[in-house]
């Protein structure tokens, strides 16, 4: 066979192969990203103690965030959809550009803050959802899920028994100072309030957990503060 | 991986020959525990029963068509760049069903993400492609693709089932070891979640089967 017959060979199936992966991804698209809407619905709500199925996601969500924000870095609120804000292009700005997305949830006349976090695991990025009582210092859920951390170890951040530690610590110190939780190895004393256990073989899942929330949070202060003292 | 090279049947749909194509990679010739090929994706995704289970299936997916694919296109793909072709079919296919996976079962997709793409790297299907698939006509092609990748599967299931079952006591998610036995001091096998224990059951696997068969020994 000649080098011309290769040549053309290896280019017509090159191109009949993008024609057909570019075809099923852009009929596909639709469905996906509804499925992620649908997630990112579900993860926020499930912060607020309330579990949705993919059907009732949507109506859920509408009946009980009932304000969404976007804040900048000094805690003002700006224009923009805080559902539509991709935190990972967020973290690649500057402090003082980024969109901060803030939702409020009220359940049956309790209020919940919901704020997203997003940092790096071992293999990929880790993100999550943290809702805080009114006091805006106690956490009242967590929600992590990462992109590929290892099944069995990094992994079980996305799971209940890992996520539920966080249920009640608080990131504020007595005198009012940020103190995030901190995920710490070798297990946290029970009745510390700003750390939890670490999950044994994912320590540097675990300590990727302890930087988001810090890095997370830590552009939220100046609204955090301000809403406290009004 | 020898003899079926040299079959050129005109038989029907289901004769023995055929039938053998579809039973033998289950048994006596299976890609694990006989070739042990794809042992890599074996040890990684283990863990879960869940996780194996789809994992067969996407593989017996990839593995049926790629090998009809590259069986169709047998007499016309330059033998230079034979292994280019092979992977480029079994890429898009994986692409594909990644693609497919993400639209209409989500959750499972995100569970599986990193493995789905990992298929890719499975030694048995481009085994297959290259020992079997460029020499055969169509139908015995789709029948060694899906016989080999559902032997692949056996053993993944068995193996998942296992250290599911030993490293969380629980199948497919469930809780199968009930709440007494642990009140009694049992404790999960943590190590059984880890991937040298999937070397180790599959160790095991393969040595029953071997006692079990003597015939396999002496293959070398």
């Amino acid at each position: 066979m000649s080098n011309r017959y290769v040549f053309m060979y290896a280019s017509v199936m090159v191109i009949v192969v993008a024609l057909v992966l570019s075809t099923a991804a852009t009929l596909l698209r639709p469905l996906q990203e509804k499925n992620m809407r649908i997630e990112k619905m579900q993860n926020i709500l499930s912060t607020i103690e309330i579990s949705a199925s993919k059907g009732e996601a949507i109506e859920l969500f509408e009946q009980y965030i009932t304000q969404t924000k976007v804040l900048n870095h000094v805690g003002e609120e700006i224009e923009g959809d805080a559902f539509e804000v991709d935190l990972q292009d967020e973290n690649r700005k500057p402090v003082e550009e980024r969109q901060l997305p803030l939702y409020i949830a009220d359940v049956d006349g309790e209020l919940f803050y919901v704020v997203p976090v997003r940092g790096n695991g071992l293999w990929g990025a880790i993100w999550g959802y943290l809702s805080f009582r009114g006091d805006l210092t106690t956490i009242a859920g967590a929600n992590f899920d990462h992109a590929s951390e290892t099944p069995g170890l990094g992994a079980e951040i996305s799971d209940a028994p890992f996520e539920n530690q966080f249920v009640g610590k608080k990131i504020f110190d007595e005198s009012g100072e940020f103190e995030p939780v901190v995920v710490v190895k070798g297990g946290a004393p029970s009745d510390d309030e700003h750390a939890v256990d670490a999950i044994s073989g994912g320590t540097i899942t675990s300590n990727g957990v302890t930087a988001m929330i810090r890095n997370g949070l830590e552009v939220y202060l100046p609204y955090f503060k301000k809403q406290k003292t009004s | 991986m020898s003899e079926e090279k040299n079959n050129f049947p005109k038989e029907k749909l289901f004769s023995p020959k055929n039938k053998r194509l579809l039973s033998d990679p289950i048994g006596k010739d299976n890609p694990i525990t006989v070739q042990v090929l794809g042992v890599c994706s074996v040890l990684a995704v283990t863990v879960q029963l869940k996780a194996s289970l789809v994992l067969a299936i996407a593989v017996v997916a990839v593995m049926g068509l790629a090998n009809v694919i590259i069986s169709l296109l047998r007499h016309g793909i330059p033998p230079r760049i034979r292994i280019i072709v092979q992977l480029t079919v079994i890429a898009s296919l994986v692409i594909l069903v990644d693609q497919v996976l993400e639209a209409f079962v989500y959750d499972v997709s995100r569970q599986l993400s990193v493995f789905v793409g990992l298929i890719i790297t499975n030694c048995i299907i481009m085994g297959r492609l290259e020992a079997f698939a460029l020499h055969n006509k169509v139908w015995p092609s789709f029948l060694d693709g899906i016989g080999n990748a559902a032997g692949y599967g056996s053993v993944l299931l068995l193996v998942g089932a296992i250290r599911e079952l030993l490293g969380s006591g629980s199948l497919m998610g469930y809780q199968v070891i009930p709440n007494f036995v642990y009140n009694f001091g049992y404790v999960d096998n943590g190590l059984m979640i880890l991937p040298p224990m999937a070397l180790i059951t599959v160790g095991v696997i393969i040595w029953i089967q071997r006692h079990r068969d003597r015939a396999l020994v002496d293959v070398s």
